[in-house]
């Protein structure tokens, strides 16, 4: 999905730089969800996320791989359907071929559907860098009868052919091989129509700049209108430019169609000759899988395995982790044993009450910060993401995306938005990350704002689950009134925002069985980056209310806070555990759960609670990031209408249930 | 025997005049031509029209031929559009001079390749010619847009039509391209469709702009 835990895009540090510089690159390049991550993990030995679905690395990951005895540098990718970007993520990974000296350059495609990604590596050629083409997920083409004469398709395109399955290593030696030993050849030569190569011609003989890329294909680009390309072919020429721009209207003149639809159409051509000499195709029926994948995108029988699904995740999380492992970690383990060790140990050596109180005692950095990190957000974040993985790997989302797209249309986003949403149950601040793979400003301004008002993470549902465990009715209320707003917020929002309207079109990926290694790998990197961006973040806490005690401010806070508690019909004890949700607000549930424990609080002030601390910012390092993606003010913006708003529901809500005379 | 161009345009006029405009019998003045010239003899010579004081109207003989040329001249119009997506100002000129060379071969399979429009692009409708009736016996037209395709049928992609260069990228990225096999796998919630070995799914919005020729 992303790998912020990795060294990524420019910002690498310094130390692991200088063990990567001076060894040649290798650059991975290809169509999204075709394996790049995998072989990258296989020429590595390191670990990126990996999952079944397009778009999942947004960001370069780079680390250290050996072949035939010399080391190489491997960078991996956001995958791309061609040299022309349409995507931020796309020119993340077009730049990586601009900016960097490569030694070879890997595309890997879906052996499958050779026809489409050839046009990339007819792309990759006119570049005239060193490409290698990985004939990847050779299996899966095996399966569907698709028969690929991998020698003779290396005749035809004139560079090395690699056939793979990355994901049980078969081809992996070979690859390594290739690598090491790349020699450039005499690569396919093909021409365009003679209007097209004359503009050609004329173009790179007015390029003066030195490119990574050979001119033939900067020309190409410049004339399909690739944006950036033209952008920086433009600085470089300065008054120049002119002509060019002058031979790209000549050319252009010359066809009704754009440039970009007759260039690809002549390389269709080319390609087709090419699949017509080097692949043959059998029949074979349809599978079982064929046939469960047109069951989850049909509408009818869509809807039930959505709520099959939804229901599995609430049995994995909301009762095996959030009641059973929290329950099983907080009593048996902080309560009988961690806590009154901890607090013996602590008191026995710490004199002063004062110093005691940092560490242990009802606000101490152990019994409080620690235990609501470890024994409460962790078996919940845990078992959300194991079941994240799976369900991404078997490539859901892109079908849950298909069937949604119509009602994310309403509220100003496109199914495509599903991705990040469905994240964000797991935790908003990645999510947030992830809203950069929506295509327009629009999307991602509407998709953030959604995540930081009605999405709660993993930690925060999994305590709410919880806490409303013993009512139906109240998390009924709860999930109704969350969605109703997630609903009439993004509408509002589409409606205030004007904008152009939104394109879905997503590739579907075959239904795949998870691979259990790869799903707790993957749990593995997320659960420990997330542990990382939080404990810290709990023990601040703790320090802070501490501090805050010592000086009478946390006092002061609470009482000033208790206004508003009390406004919205909750009682003086809430203050606190909402002090605490400004922070991160599963801390804020978190110090609901005792409330709750403590008999403090239950029935209409407990639903009314969850709702209004569901509804705060998700916590201070999404609020970092929202501020890093969508700019300052836009996110600050947000802080501000999203806190009032979260308290002027809860008072609506409360006086709805009391009015109806609600009883939970 | 052919008709000269300049005839076949004052009997496209006539045939509009009486048709469209319910006016059966047409002024000289109306149809800028004076009573000399070359066209309107010729037609006057096939039978195709009679020709009195006042002015001249169609005869039963002149019907059918001026109906086709009305018809040539608006599949032409649409072949522009559609197809070759000239400008709108150019469309005109060139559809006048390019409905003349369109032979009856010609002018049928350029109406399947057209999915047997029912309209010209100013919105008039387009008279039927044979092929058309033939379609809507066997109701299917043979190059459709995929909306107007079936859930569960097959053809090959005829050409994608959009001045939007951002969706024409999009589509061609996804591999949509002409010439290449597609399935109409679903059409709701979303459309998916199967190109080659992978498949796609996708909104109207996007849909509506690929066109298929039909197995």
């Amino acid at each position: 999905m992303f790998t912020v835990v990795r060294k990524s895009g420019q910002g690498c540090h310094a130390e692991a730089c200088a063990v990567l510089e001076g060894l040649g690159k290798v650059v991975l390049v290809g169509n999204p969800n075709v394996g790049k991550s995998v072989i990258f993990n296989n020429l590595t030995g390191k670990y990126v996320t990996v999952s079944n679905y397009p778009g999942t690395t947004v960001e370069v990951t780079r680390g250290k791989g050996k072949a035939g005895g010399k080391e190489f540098e491997v960078i991996d990718t956001p995958g791309m359907y061609s040299l022309l970007a349409i995507t931020e993520e796309e020119r993340v990974a077009m730049s990586m071929l601009l900016d960097e000296r490569q030694e070879v350059v890997v595309q890997v495609v879906d052996a499958k559907n050779l026809q489409r990604m050839l046009h990339m590596t007819l792309q990759l050629i006119e570049t005239g860098l060193p490409v290698i083409l990985d004939l990847n997920l050779m299996d899966e083409a095996e399966k569907l009868g698709v028969i690929i004469d991998a020698e003779r398709l290396e005749r035809e395109l004139g560079i090395p052919v690699v056939p793979t399955v990355a994901t049980s290593g078969r081809g992996m030696e070979a690859l390594k091989e290739r690598i090491s030993s790349y020699r450039r050849g005499n690569s396919l030569a093909f021409t365009y129509d003679e209007a097209i190569e004359s503009a050609i011609r004329n173009i790179s003989a007015m390029l003066s700049a030195e490119y990574r890329i050979s001119k033939r294909a900067m020309a190409l680009l410049l004339l399909q209108e690739d944006p950036s390309i033209t952008a920086s072919v433009r600085e470089d020429m300065a008054g120049g430019f002119t002509d060019v721009q002058e031979a790209i209207h000549q050319a252009q003149s010359e066809y009704t169609q754009p440039l970009n639809y007759i260039i690809t159409i002549t390389r269709q051509r080319v390609i087709n000759k090419i699949i017509e000499k080097a692949t043959r195709t059998g029949e074979v029926s349809v599978s079982f899988n064929e046939r469960l994948s047109r069951l989850t995108t049909s509408p009818i029988a869509g809807l039930p395995i959505f709520l099959l699904i939804i229901y599995a995740l609430y049995e994995f999380v909301g009762v095996f982790g959030a009641q059973f492992l929290v329950d099983f970690l907080e009593n048996a383990i902080f309560k009988e044993h961690i806590n009154p060790l901890v607090t013996k140990a602590v008191t026995s050596v710490v004199p002063w009450q004062v110093l005691q109180d940092l560490f242990v005692h009802q606000y101490g950095i152990i019994t409080l910060g620690i235990r609501y990190a470890i024994a409460i957000i962790l078996p919940i974040v845990t078992t959300f993401f194991i079941a994240f993985s799976i369900i991404e790997d078997t490539g859901y989302l892109p079908r849950l995306a298909m069937l949604i797209d119509r009602l994310f249309k309403k509220i100003g986003l496109n199914g495509r938005a599903v991705i990040p949403i469905v994240l964000g149950f797991g935790c908003d601040t990645m999510a947030t990350m992830v809203t950069r793979t929506l295509e327009t400003k629009r999307e991602r301004i509407i998709a953030t704002l959604l995540l930081s008002l009605a999405i709660p993470c993993s930690a925060q549902m999994g305590v709410i689950l919880a806490l409303l465990a013993g009512s139906a009715k109240g998390l009924g209320i709860f999930i109704g009134t969350m969605a109703a707003i997630f609903l009439l917020v993004g509408y509002l929002a589409a409606k205030l925002m004007p904008g152009e309207r939104p394109m879905f079109y997503m590739e579907v990926p075959p239904l795949r069985w998870p691979k259990l290694s790869n799903v707790f790998t993957k749990t593995y990197t997320r659960v420990e980056w997330y542990f990382k961006e939080i404990l810290p973040l709990f023990i601040l806490a703790s320090i802070m209310i501490w501090a805050g005690k010592l000086t009478g401010l946390f006092d002061l806070l609470i009482n000033i806070l208790s206004y508003p508690v009390t406004w919205i019909g909750l009682p003086k004890e809430a203050s606190s555990a909402f002090l605490y949700g400004f922070f991160r607000r599963d801390f804020g549930a978190a110090g609901l759960y005792d409330l709750k424990n403590a008999g403090i609080l239950h029935g209409v002030p407990l639903v009314v609670s969850a709702v209004t601390i569901a509804l705060f910012m998700p916590c201070i390092a999404q609020l970092s990031i929202a501020i890093k993606e969508r700019g300052l003010k836009m996110a600050l913006g947000m802080a501000a209408f999203i806190f009032p708003f979260a308290l002027f529901v809860g008072f609506l809500v409360n006086k709805l249930l009391t009015g109806l005379g609600v009883v939970l | 025997m052919k008709l000269s161009d300049e005839a076949e345009e004052l009997l496209e006029q006539l045939w509009i005049n009486t048709y469209e405009l319910n006016q059966a019998l047409s002024s000289f003045k109306d149809l800028k031509t004076g009573r000399d010239e070359a066209g309107l003899k010729e037609l006057q010579e096939e039978e195709y029209i009679s020709v009195s004081e006042d002015g001249m109207a169609l005869k039963k003989a002149g019907m059918k031929e001026a109906e086709n040329a009305v018809r040539r001249h608006r599949l032409a119009e649409r072949l522009m559009v559609d197809v070759l997506d000239i400008k709108k100002s150019l469309m005109e000129e060139t559809a006048c001079r390019f409905e003349h060379l369109l032979h009856k071969e010609v002018e049928e399979s350029i109406c399947t390749l057209l999915g047997h429009p029912t309209l010209c692009p100013h919105g008039k409708p387009i008279p039927q010619g044979r092929c058309c009736r033939e379609s809507a016996r066997t109701a299917k037209s043979v190059v459709s847009s995929i909306t107007d395709m079936k859930k569960g049928t097959k053809g090959k992609i005829a050409y994608l039509h959009t001045r939007d260069n951002k969706k024409l990228q999009k589509l061609m990225a996804m591999g949509i391209l002409p010439g290449i096999s597609i399935d109409v796998r679903q059409k709701f919630p979303s459309y998916v469709l199967k190109i080659g070995h992978s498949q796609i799914a996708m909104d109207e919005e996007m849909a509506k702009d690929v066109y298929v020729r039909l197995k």
